[in-house]
């Protein structure tokens, strides 16, 4: 429609009717000029550089992108969409002074009412039980040292085709202890420990009887005796105690595989072979050889931090909280998660959301008296004579006066006329 | 085994340090003190990895969820 009026005013311009109609000559032609821009088509490579220098996210310029190179428009609506895009986003923004944390507490919290209290196994890996629901949820805001479900997510290099080859590396990987090679049994009479090694699985696991040996003599300290599978193994001296403490010894000691990775589980998912591990040790099988080591992962957010660094750490959180929220079924905006997640990593290290952390470390008294151990806070700040300046919301909520957030924080001075 | 690379993961954003120039013309943009910025640890196996010294400011391509690319800055803290 805009155009067909656009062109009848055009035409109506060339006419010099315009002119006529009181309307000076410079005014003609500048509407003139106008409306020929009104009816030039916009190319795509007008498009591209009008969407380049625009203040606008990278996704949304993408999107516009799209739609606009599969229509035809003239460069005057180019111009409104772009406005009316800028209009729309400038809106939607977050108000300045707008207390997003409330909201982020409030938009997290209350789906998190819903959330089962306890939920144990994994969507289509059977076998791992993995802590998910609530008590996932705290231990991710918690950031605990070690999660009470250690898993990784082992990704393969394009080469692991064939499930041989994939069960032979998860097999590298498992930890194996002398159970899982044998039988182990004490005889009393004798005062010694008989190992029976089970051929099946020693050559399953490519680990040699004299390797398990060798093993038990450096890492025990005591004498093997070798006896085609049978290892028989004595104290050195002839006490029970020594016995089972020796046995003890022998089965903490892992002959294959990496000490923390308890268990492997191999699937195969969209045409490729994924590891899922019980236990973690990122930095260990990412060194692996065969282990995409771009898209190998663990739950442990700790380790993250360690191994792939604060920005990473920050990502873990943010999908481990996303995956574990959509899971239960409910959708909270990824930018709570984002604004948890941001707060958890400013300091260069991954702080928990509570007492030890974040709301631990605010700088007025008030509000840590507020949230946690208040009488431990006020006696501590009165004992050292601090001073709370009032700039945040709880302390001015408590004391009574207006709170500094939307249009509260706005002052206002009075420019008096000279 | 083999030597790893973390910046090549997948969790792990594109870091860069910043210039000096750079550093100046953003702290004026907003108007802050570089201590306002975000903080990244010597210590970070990314920063130990670009070979970045502590004061430099570092700047983080993040691919967000939101807005397609974001970009954040951290300073690099002994």
């Amino acid at each position: 429609m805009k155009t067909s009026q656009g062109r009848r005013w055009f035409s109506l311009a060339k006419k010099d009717t315009l002119v006529k109609t009181n309307i000076s000559k410079a005014a003609a032609n500048k509407v003139v000029r106008l409306l020929e821009a009104t009816k030039k088509v916009a190319t795509p490579k007008t498009i591209d550089s009008k969407l380049n220098g625009l203040a606008l996210p990278a996704s949304i310029i993408e999107e516009l992108r799209c739609d606009l190179h599969k229509i035809e428009i003239t460069e005057s609506q180019l111009d409104d969409i772009v406005n009316t895009i800028i209009d729309a986003y400038e809106r939607a923004k977050v108000e300045p002074c707008e207390a997003v944390g409330v909201i982020a507490a409030q938009s997290i919290g209350e789906p998190g009412t819903q959330m089962t209290m306890r939920t144990f196994h994994y969507a289509g890996v059977a076998e791992i039980n993995v802590t998910l629901g609530l008590p996932r949820l705290i231990e991710i805001v918690d950031a605990r040292k070690n999660p009470s479900t250690p898993i990784m997510t082992i990704k393969l290099e394009p080469g692991y085709a064939d499930r041989d080859k994939v069960q032979a590396l998860a097999w590298e990987i498992q930890k194996a202890t002398i159970l899982h090679l044998g039988d182990l049994t004490i005889n009393l009479t004798e005062m010694q420990i008989v190992c029976d090694l089970n051929e099946k699985i020693l050559n399953q696991r490519k680990i040699a009887v004299d390797d398990v040996a060798q093993k038990i003599r450096d890492m025990a300290k005591i004498e093997v005796h070798q006896n085609n599978r049978k290892l028989l193994i004595r104290p050195k001296n002839v006490s029970y105690r020594e016995l089972l403490q020796l046995v003890e010894k022998i089965k903490s000691i892992t002959f294959k595989g990496i000490e923390d990775i308890r268990r492997v589980v191999v699937r195969k998912e969209n045409d490729e072979y994924v590891l899922y591990t019980e236990g973690t040790a990122l930095k260990k099988i990412l060194q692996f050889d065969g282990v995409d080591a771009t898209r190998t992962k663990t739950n442990n957010i700790n380790e993250i931090e360690e191994v792939l660094g604060i920005e990473a750490a920050r990502n873990a959180i943010i999908s481990e909280a996303m995956d574990t929220l959509r899971e239960q079924g409910l959708e909270v905006d990824v930018r709570h998660i984002m604004l948890v997640a941001d707060m958890m990593t400013v300091d260069g290290e991954v702080k928990q959301i509570g007492r030890h952390g974040i709301a631990g470390e605010k700088a007025s008294v008030l509000s840590r008296a507020a949230f946690e151990m208040t009488v431990n806070h006020l006696l501590d700040a009165a004992v050292r004579g601090d001073v709370d300046e009032l700039t945040g919301v709880t302390e001015n909520v408590i004391v009574g006066q207006p709170i500094r957030l939307g249009t509260g924080d706005i002052t206002l001075t009075y420019k008096a006329k000279k | 085994m083999k030597k790893i690379s973390v910046i090549d993961h997948e969790l792990v954003p594109e870091h860069i340090v910043l210039s000096e120039r750079d550093v100046k013309s953003l702290l004026a943009k907003h108007h802050i003190s570089v201590g306002e910025l975000p903080k990244i640890k010597i210590s970070d196996p990314v920063i130990k990895e670009i070979g970045a010294s502590a004061g430099d400011v570092i700047k983080i391509i993040r691919n967000s969820h939101t807005a397609g690319k974001a970009i954040v800055y951290r300073l690099v803290i002994d």
